[in-house]
């Protein structure tokens, strides 16, 4: 592991928020938390970044100028322009002055900003505003670059295209660290983890976790609910059968990654 | 409507500080100002000096208390003792006629010490004393008022504004972004406060040259005596303003907060009530304010031309005050900005680096 969480525990009080969390993050590579409200993904972020200290369990980063960090708030000022946001972070991060220029120029190109660089932070739409965001932490071209939730709330095509940011940084080398409500989101990471009421569920790569599902998965076209473990896939149910012994009326099919949440999430439930 | 006042009591119930200061602070203020709020004087430090000195001190009856008796002395000396705020009254005798001088800064014991050598005469059936009053002769309101307004002003944009600053940054999230950034928190705190001392600075200069060119107050002394005691003055109520904001999470608690602090400067600072009037019990919390020292600063080289040599006691204060203000601000801000400061767990592999490679 080069960056990330290794066997983390978190309190707050008396309160257990993280228990041995493991969260790599690789360079080149997107690590995905997911969860649902509470899981504790925020946690988990912002001891990776340094806002809260473990009670045990180590951390590793890099340095505060080689680590970029978007809160779930965006943490932009509403009340400077998109190009005021970029100049405060280029001088705070000691960007030397003659790269300070192209530098902002390249970022609202990639952020699709350039026609929004002299407007207030307030009143950008919610998706610039996170594009904004994503854009300032890339500023000073960190290792590693940690987003809370950054797609919540966005409409789907802002969300294509922060996901194109975000690849496009891991693409260029840098260590990502992804917290997300959205399963379909976390099919696109190198490493998933997945997060319930402060515990790993489970964790791996898409695929490995994947390939682990327990059990059997089957679909019914059925109107009321055909089994206990069972959710809605569209207009279908699905059904996860841990002995592999599916119920009547339902036919076997290969799980998605969706599914694989699923299963991995009624499989905590029952351990 | 019961869901109505059920639901509002709850949550009341839950907001802790408006509760205390809906129930708590009434009856403390009360208090407080009730034994503050005190225009009549009882006792006026008085020096005595001249070849009669001795006699006439012991002539003298309350208010007037005798600090000091000199009969080598003569009317520079008296001046002098006004000046520097060591007494109010000076009895000078000697001469054709005894000479009364008074601290005009001081409006209500010099409204009590006239009233008192009016009624002398009648008593004792000699001459009156000749009765002059010092820096302030038509005792015009607007002359104690304004150098003390200044203060007022200073402490309302310092406190507020700063600490309105502060906890803007923690409301829209900004704040933990500094928290990330490679920032000190004293370049933080220091960058947070620069712009506001700077503006409060030219908001001291409008006010000191309104207060000239519309009330006619004075300006008889030092601009950098009083300098001084104004950036001292600025710098514990910005202090102040970044304690409140650690101390708020959002800009109406900050607020109140800010107003339970800038309340009892207005009445105890001697801004309206003298000080020296103030019951014992309750002059404490004078001392502690940092208002009272600069009031003290201000009317003094305004109207009196008091030299720093004869201020070094409120200078020094309000310079205790900074840095305990200060540093105070400074250790609860570090803490909010910089948590994993404090026994960093974080390291990293070899090469790589915690303590900061640059690719």
């Amino acid at each position: 592991m080069i960056w990330g969480l290794e066997d983390v525990r978190v309190t707050f009080g008396r309160r257990t928020a993280l228990e041995s969390v493991t969260v790599p993050v690789e360079p080149s590579g997107i690590t995905v938390v997911v969860g649902g409200d509470g899981a504790g993904k925020s946690t988990c972020l912002r001891a990776l970044v340094g806002l809260l200290e473990p009670r045990a369990g180590t951390v590793r980063r890099p340095a505060k100028d080689r680590t970029g960090y978007v809160p779930a708030t965006a943490g932009l000022y509403a009340d400077l322009t998109a190009a005021e946001n970029l100049g405060f972070r280029a001088r705070a991060y000691r960007l030397p002055a003659a790269e300070r220029g192209p530098r902002e120029a390249e970022i609202l190109g990639r952020t699709g900003l350039a026609g929004a660089r002299d407007r207030l932070g307030g009143q950008l739409s919610g998706g610039m505003q996170r594009k904004l965001a994503v854009g300032l932490a890339l500023l000073h071209s960190p290792q590693l670059l940690v987003l809370d939730e950054p797609t919540t709330g966005v409409d789907p095509v802002s969300r294509a295209e922060l996901w194109r940011l975000i690849s496009g940084a891991a693409a260029g080398g840098t260590a990502v660290a992804v917290a997300t409500t959205y399963v379909n989101e976390a099919a696109r990471a190198s490493w998933v983890v997945l997060l319930e009421a402060g515990r790993v569920l489970a964790a791996g790569s898409p695929d490995a976790i994947l390939r682990a599902v327990p059990g059997a998965v089957g679909s019914a076209r059925a109107s009321a609910r055909p089994a206990p473990r069972s959710w809605r896939r569209g207009a279908d149910w699905r059904v996860w059968a841990p002995g592999g012994q599916l119920p009547d009326g339902v036919t076997r099919t290969e799980p998605d990654f969706e599914d694989a949440v699923v299963v991995a999430a009624l499989a905590g439930e029952e351990r | 409507m019961w869901a109505m006042v059920a639901k509002e009591f709850r949550q009341l119930r839950r907001d802790r500080r408006t509760v205390a200061m809906m129930i708590v602070l009434p009856v403390v203020l009360l208090v407080v100002f009730g034994y503050a709020a005190n225009f009549s004087v009882s006792s006026i430090p008085t020096v005595v000096v001249g070849p009669g000195a001795a006699q006439a001190a012991a002539e003298l009856r309350a208010p007037f208390r005798v600090t000091e008796v000199d009969a080598g002395a003569g009317p520079a000396t008296a001046r002098a003792r006004l000046r520097d705020g060591r007494a109010i009254a000076a009895v000078v005798t000697g001469g054709s006629q005894t000479q009364v001088l008074l601290d005009g800064s001081q409006l209500f014991p010099v409204l009590t010490a006239e009233g008192a050598l009016a009624k002398l005469p009648a008593a004792r059936g000699t001459a009156a004393p000749r009765v002059r009053i010092l820096y302030n002769p038509k005792l015009t309101t607007s002359w104690v008022m304004v150098p003390g307004l200044a203060g007022l002003i200073l402490v309302f944009i310092g406190t507020l504004i700063t600490s309105l600053g502060v906890v803007r940054e923690r409301q829209t999230g900004t704040l933990e972004q500094l928290a990330v950034m490679p920032l000190r928190a004293r370049d933080v705190i220091a960058g947070k406060i620069a712009p506001y001392l700077m503006v409060a600075a030219v908001d001291l200069v409008l006010i000191v040259a309104i207060g000239m060119g519309v009330f006619h107050v004075p300006f008889a002394g030092n601009v950098g005596t009083f300098a001084l005691g104004a950036a001292l003055f600025l710098l514990v109520t910005l202090g102040m303003g970044v304690l409140i904001s650690t101390l708020s999470q959002n800009q109406g608690q900050a607020i109140q907060l800010a107003f339970m602090i800038m309340l009892p400067q207005v009445l105890l600072s001697g801004l309206i009530f003298p000080v020296a009037s103030m019951a014992a019990g309750v002059r404490w919390i004078s001392y502690i304010l940092p208002l009272t020292y600069f009031i003290e600063i201000s009317r003094g080289v305004m109207l009196k031309a008091t030299p720093i040599s004869a201020l070094w006691q409120p200078i020094g204060l309000l310079a205790v005050l900074a840095v305990v203000v200060l540093g105070l601000a400074i250790v609860r801000f570090r803490r909010d900005l910089a948590p994993s400061a404090r026994g960093v767990r974080s390291e990293a592999p070899a090469g790589a680096g915690v303590a900061g490679s640059r690719a």
